[in-house]
């Protein structure tokens, strides 16, 4: 050591400090990995089933075709499936958010009923990571380019 | 980048590079902005909120790039005792707290419409508080060492360390089931509309020029500042022969 200079003394240090540091925050980050998940998915709820009545959030997708409004009028029922295929049904009374379509992605608070039903409190609708103009919705990706084209020549 | 050291050189470099990025900045961020609120169309699912995307985006990558900035520069003042880079990172906190918040604000408003609710605490979410408390605490650290003379080594050493938020901001959101979605931009490509996609990346181009002007305005007043308070004590000393 008595070979470096003082300023890459420091950078060492420094350098060995900082690798030091986030080698810990990654660590920390591990240890909460399942402890900081926001929600639980379906498989999490089938490999290891909640108590039933305690309050947990359930994330997943609104599985196509499921969603109906019960005979009450103001009860939906769906099935919010997850990647590996199970399905947990779900009901809810109230307002849901714009983005709750059939496909896309929900949060629901609540709890597992004796059922196996999960009653919802509130629902959050998730966005997922694409962004795309409605008229884009559908078209391959040639006629999708046709039209932006024309809407840029207007 | 010794070059730099000189406060006068330094100067000279930043009084003709702030009005340049000024105006590249504001004219580029208005560009994007009515691009962004009047060309675009709607969102297949959000419809017109999508719009949000072109503050909320930018305001995100600068509270991030902003800690980046003092992370950086109180590296080079630890091992290179470099006298412009203590300057540099104190200069980059006010910028990056505010750009912090404006991210908080927008996405809190964003989340209302779109997720249906204003605020969760999720890891994306929270650990990006906590980066405005680390902001808040740097500032009021790294003002105090400046008030009371303490070494300038630490709000540097809290630079550093507080640098290891912004790989579990980067990453909170694929390591843990978060509301916020995952990334749309990764090494594989884009998941945004080029429709969107343009005039957030021309925004993210302008609101960092701005941020890098205010910084070099930030640097020239601490150091504007610095040289009136010597004038002052060498006044002082003179009036007063020991």
């Amino acid at each position: 050591m008595s070979g470096l200079a003082p300023k890459h003394q420091r950078l060492v240090l420094v350098s060995v400090a900082m690798v030091v540091l986030i080698v810990a925050g990654l660590l920390a980050a591990w240890g909460l990995r399942s402890q900081a998940d926001y929600f639980y998915l379906p498989e999490d709820i089938a490999a290891k089933p909640p108590e039933p009545g305690r309050a947990i959030r359930l994330g997943g997708m609104v599985q196509r075709g499921s969603l109906r409004t019960l005979p009450d009028g103001v009860t939906i029922a769906f099935n919010v499936t997850g990647r590996e295929g199970n399905a947990v049904p779900v009901t809810y009374r109230g307002i849901v958010p714009d983005l709750f379509v059939e496909g896309s992605g929900v949060i629901a608070n609540g709890r597992l009923m004796p059922g196996g039903t999960f009653e919802a409190e509130t629902l959050l609708a998730k966005h997922d990571e694409n962004y795309t103009p409605r008229e884009l919705e559908g078209l391959s990706d040639a006629e999708a380019h046709e039209v932006l084209e024309k809407s840029v020549d207007q | 980048m010794h070059g730099f050291a000189n406060p006068r050189r330094f100067l000279s470099l930043a009084k003709t590079l702030t009005p340049i990025l000024l105006a590249v900045g504001l004219l580029t961020s208005a560009g994007a902005v009515v691009w962004g609120l009047f060309v675009t169309p709607p969102d297949r699912l959000m419809g017109e909120t999508v719009r949000i995307i072109f503050i909320h985006v930018p305001t995100a990558w600068l509270g991030m790039a902003g800690w980046m900035t003092i992370a950086g520069s109180s590296l080079a003042f630890i091992v290179w005792r470099h006298p412009l880079a203590a300057l540099a990172a104190r200069a980059a906190a006010i910028p990056g707290l505010v750009f912090t918040a404006l991210c908080l604000i927008t996405g809190s408003i964003w989340g209302r419409p779109t997720w249906g609710t204003w605020w969760v605490w999720d890891g994306r979410l929270t650990s990006m508080l906590v980066l405005f408390f680390l902001y808040l605490a740097y500032i009021a650290l790294s003002q105090a060492v400046d008030r009371e003379g303490a070494s300038a080594r630490l709000p540097a050493i809290f630079g550093l360390v507080g640098a290891v938020n912004v790989p579990i901001i980067n990453r909170s959101v694929v390591w843990w089931n978060s509301l916020h979605q995952p990334p749309s931009i990764t090494t594989g490509g884009s998941s945004i509309d080029g429709a969107f996609l343009w005039p957030m990346l021309i925004a993210l181009l302008g609101f960092t020029c701005l941020f890098a002007a205010t910084m070099l305005m930030n640097m020239r007043a601490l150091l504007a500042q610095a040289q009136a308070e010597a004038r002052l004590r060498r006044r002082a000393m003179e009036a007063e022969p020991a």
